[in-house]
């Protein structure tokens, strides 16, 4: 029992480093001469962090959110509204309350209160959230996402509204990034993966079954969305400090599908599909990408296609749902040397 | 300004924005009724109805029969959508057919960026649907589009209305939507029924699509997301599958934001959004099942 | 093309070698049946036998992993359930499953909605409501606040407006007070004199027998005993064995 529960976390760390590595350098090949590497492995870090912590409720409890952008919005601007030296919040912010407007707060603690400011937040709108199934889950946490947009565009005085908040310092390194990424799935793992984790499951599969064992669904849900939350929260202060300057725009409908696609193509219930599914989509839209501002083979000229790999993308997408619903890893994780395939409890037809 | 007339103005508003709100939400309704399937990619068939009429109408027919030939194409990609992408999903759990659908509306939303460009198009509307209609000596005005979309709506729920109680294949609509296994075992041919909704539904949101633009004036790829969104509320509170929940949703959604726009401060009025779904949260807590809706049974 | 010894112009419905399974459970086993011009047969068994799955895959909605089915000699398996009942095979199936918020005289219109012959559909809702003069008084009420006897009456009625060459009848006592279910047993009497063809399923093993000329027992998706009802009926106890699966 001891044996895969900490081996898990240690095999899905290097599994996801390995895969990123090997992804990068394949991208990056072409672009060595630039810093163009590092930059999509940060990304890369950033979005498995998102991934992962999205998966947590929406694969392993299988309440299907579509608010978690909503988090990472929340964590940006927290950490960024904090971490902004302060002659920068004069010059910006002017309205700033003075509490705020007085101190800035280094990277990682700002971090780390946007990870709790997120959970705190979960925790409030989670409550009613989480008791609803099904299908209203994914519109009302998709209302929440239209809520935060709502708020941080007219909360003008925190976040210059609609404007590009910038400023914020460029801190989000490499190691920074690759360091809370080993730290995110190390936590995730462990919590997936423990006797309370169990009942992630077990309220997902049968939630009826559950109730007559006593397991009371809210607090099971809820806890999944609000650590899931934290870890949004965290991504987005990197993602922040990564792009230095974001708006609203930046954490909506787009990312969300961006990030939900991931999760889908990687598989729902595995934290290691999470880190494939980022892996597969990234390396899939950079190469796209890279077609669709036009080819010139000399002898074929292909015009620039844009949008093109977004559809691509859906496509890939919509042929996971036809022929692997549950992904490309669905349940199972990857442990070092061998594939762990957990039993399967009663799959669903 | 007296009060009464500005209540009858504001009255006039509320029903028309309805209008749309109930158009898109009877579609969605429609298609959730039988496929237990929350289509996140029907407000596209609205933008897929309005480009569609801007083309035709560019490439020279008159307005009106540019319009009809739109709300036809919306139709048509509907039916095309069903058969590619949500069949081969048909009987999957509730998340695969939303993230199907979510896929879809992906799609057809950069099929718009790549065909349009992301930026807003003019959609020129005869002048005729622009002028001014006054009452009460100018104490009312609103533009003719307005009556437009009211009467365009009322024409096409009597068409529904009809539909679904006199013919046979409405009345097969209502028995599929009720239980989908029995209508199989009767002898109803489930597939036509199903292309026959998409057809129904997305010719509305088209219809929706195309009246929105007229309303606006602009065509964009994305138009139709937010009032997909506003649709959703308006379905869910009217009862989920229930098109006449949907009919009712649309309208009481149109009315509480008009409400919010003009009656409340106008510091109030760019939260709308948020109240909307904050309410929403709100109201599935206490009424999961809709205004209208029988409680959900569990089927076997 | 069905061959020379395939052809048997009394045979209705010929089930052979029909073996079902749902996943890696296997509810039918090589299983072979068959139900001739005008008669009733019943399927008698416990819960889980296979009785349902046997009706559901004649009707189309279950797929058979290998057998064949076959109506008037023609194979049908494989085909549609709406092509199944625009052949003549109409199933009332367990628990009625009447479309509830449509009124009497709609559902009946539905069981109707596969036939070509349009104008002699008024006619036969009519004999209907001759046979169940109830349906008649409650033709334009929601059919989902009728009590279960007058429901069950609605589901025969629906199947029958199919003008069905076999009837597929799936539990009609269930759930019914015993006074209704002779009076629908009466009915059903009533439809084989007129010269109805019926596979009836039934856990009541009385009326069944009553009403059915033969019958076959399930017993975890095998047949464990046959015969004519009236032997069956005489043999109660060898009945309720084959149930149960005591070997004597």
């Amino acid at each position: 029992m001891s044996g895969p529960a900490l081996s898990r976390p240690a095999g899905l760390i290097v599994f996801g480093a390995v895969l990123i590595l090997v992804a990068a350098v394949t991208l990056a090949l072409p672009h060595m001469v630039n810093n163009y590497l590092v930059r999509v492995v940060i990304v890369m870090c950033i979005d498995v962090i998102l991934v992962a912590s999205m998966g947590l409720g929406n694969g392993f409890t299988g309440v299907f959110s579509l608010g978690h952008v909503g988090f990472v919005a929340v964590g940006a601007y927290t950490s960024g509204i904090l971490s902004l030296p302060v002659t920068m919040k004069h010059a910006f912010l002017p309205d700033l309350p003075h509490w705020l407007a007085s101190f800035s707060l280094p990277f990682l603690p700002a971090t780390i209160a946007a990870g709790l400011v997120c959970a705190a937040l979960a925790a409030v709108v989670g409550a009613p959230l989480m008791r609803l199934s099904g299908y209203f889950v994914s519109v009302a946490t998709l209302g929440f996402l239209i809520i935060v947009n709502v708020v941080l565009i007219n909360a003008s005085d925190f976040t210059r509204g609609a404007r590009t908040f910038a400023g914020v310092p460029l801190q989000t390194t490499l190691p920074w990034a690759m360091g809370w990424m080993v730290v995110t799935l190390t936590v995730l793992a462990r919590i997936a993966y423990s006797p309370f984790g169990r009942r992630f499951r077990v309220v997902r599969e049968d939630p009826i079954a559950a109730r007559a064992v006593g397991l009371s669904i809210l607090p099971v849900r809820l806890s999944a969305f609000i650590v899931g939350a934290f870890f949004a929260g965290v991504g987005g202060s990197l993602y922040g400090h990564y792009l230095g300057a974001f708006s609203p725009a930046s954490f909506y409908l787009p990312y969300t599908f961006a990030l939900v696609s991931m999760l889908v193509i990687g598989g729902m219930g595995s934290i290691s599909g999470a880190v494939l599914g980022v892996v597969l989509v990234t390396v899939t839209s950079e190469v796209l990408r890279n077609l669709e501002r036009g080819l010139d083979l000399g002898v074929i000229h292909i015009p620039p296609l844009y949008g093109a790999s977004q559809i691509v993308l859906g496509m890939m997408f919509i042929l996971v749902m036809i022929f692997r619903p549950s992904g490309l890893m669905g349940d199972r994780e990857v442990s070092p040397g061998l594939f762990l395939r957990r039993k399967p409890t009663g799959e669903r037809e | 300004m007296n009060m009464g007339l500005y209540i009858v103005q504001q009255g006039i508003n509320a029903v028309s924005l309805g209008s749309l709100y109930a158009l898109v939400a009877i579609g969605l309704s429609m298609v959730f009724g039988i496929l237990r399937m929350t289509n996140f990619a029907h407000g596209d068939m609205m933008m897929v109805g309005a480009f569609g009429t801007l083309l035709i109408n560019a490439a020279g027919a008159p307005f009106w029969l540019a319009a009809l030939c739109g709300v036809a194409v919306g139709a048509a990609a509907g039916v095309i959508v069903e058969r590619l992408a949500y069949r081969p999903v048909r009987g999957a759990p509730d998340v695969t057919l939303l993230l199907t659908s979510l896929a879809v509306t992906y799609i057809l939303e950069n099929l718009g960026i790549l065909i349009f460009s992301s930026s807003p198009r003019n959609f020129p509307i005869p002048d005729i649907m622009n002028s001014a209609i006054q009452l009460a000596g100018g104490q009312i005005t609103f533009t003719a589009i307005n009556v437009v979309t009211i009467a365009l709506t009322v024409a096409a729920l009597a068409l529904l209305g009809w539909f679904v109680t006199r013919t046979d294949v409405g009345l097969g609509m209502r028995a599929a939507a009720e239980d989908l296994g029995a209508a199989q075992m009767v002898g109803l041919d489930v597939d036509r029924l199903i292309v026959v909704a998409f057809a129904i539904a997305s010719a509305f949101a088209g219809l929706a699509g195309v009246l929105w633009a007229a309303q606006s004036g602009i065509v964009e790829p994305d138009m139709g997301f937010t009032p997909l969104l506003k649709a959703f509320v308006a379905a869910i509170v009217g009862g989920f599958g229930s098109i006449s929940g949907a009919l009712v949703g649309g309208y009481v959604l149109g009315a509480l934001e008009i409400l919010i726009v003009a009656f409340l401060p106008s510091s109030v009025s760019p939260y709308r959004d948020a109240i909307v779904f904050g309410l929403l949260i709100v109201f599935l807590l206490f009424k999961p099942n809709g205004l209208m809706n029988r409680p959900q049974e569990v089927k076997l | 093309m069905a061959t020379a010894d395939h052809i048997d112009t009394d045979e209705v419905l010929g089930v052979r070698g029909l073996t079902v399974t749902y996943g890696a459970v296997t509810a039918l086993r090589d299983l072979s049946i068959e139900v001739r011009r005008g008669e009733v047969v019943a399927l008698l068994g416990a819960n889980g036998a296979g009785k349902s799955t046997m009706l559901r895959t004649i009707s189309g909605v279950v797929r058979p992993r290998a057998g064949e089915v076959r109506l008037e000699g023609d194979r049908i398996d494989g085909l549609r359930p709406s092509q199944i009942v625009a052949r003549g095979v109409a199933h009332s199936p367990e628990g009625r499953r009447l479309f509830g918020s449509l009124t009497v005289a709609e559902n009946l219109r539905l069981g109707a909605a596969q036939r070509r012959d349009r104008e002699n559909v008024e006619a036969d809702r009519e004999r209907l409501y001759d046979l169940f003069p109830i349906l008649r008084e409650r033709s334009q009420q929601q059919s989902g606040t009728l009590s279960g006897g007058e429901q069950q009456m609605v589901a025969l009625s629906r199947a029958l407006m199919a003008r069905p060459r076999l009837l597929l009848l799936d539990e009609p006592s269930l759930g019914i007070a015993p006074l209704i279910v002779q009076q629908i047993f009466a009915s059903l009497a009533e439809l084989k004199e007129t010269g109805v063809t019926m596979l009836l399923v039934e856990q009541n093993i009385n009326v069944a027998l009553g009403l059915a000329d033969r019958a076959y027992v399930l017993r975890t998706g095998e047949i464990s005993l046959e015969g004519p009802a009236a032997d069956l009926k005489r043999n109660y106890e060898e009945v309720a064995a084959a149930y149960l699966g005591v070997r004597r």
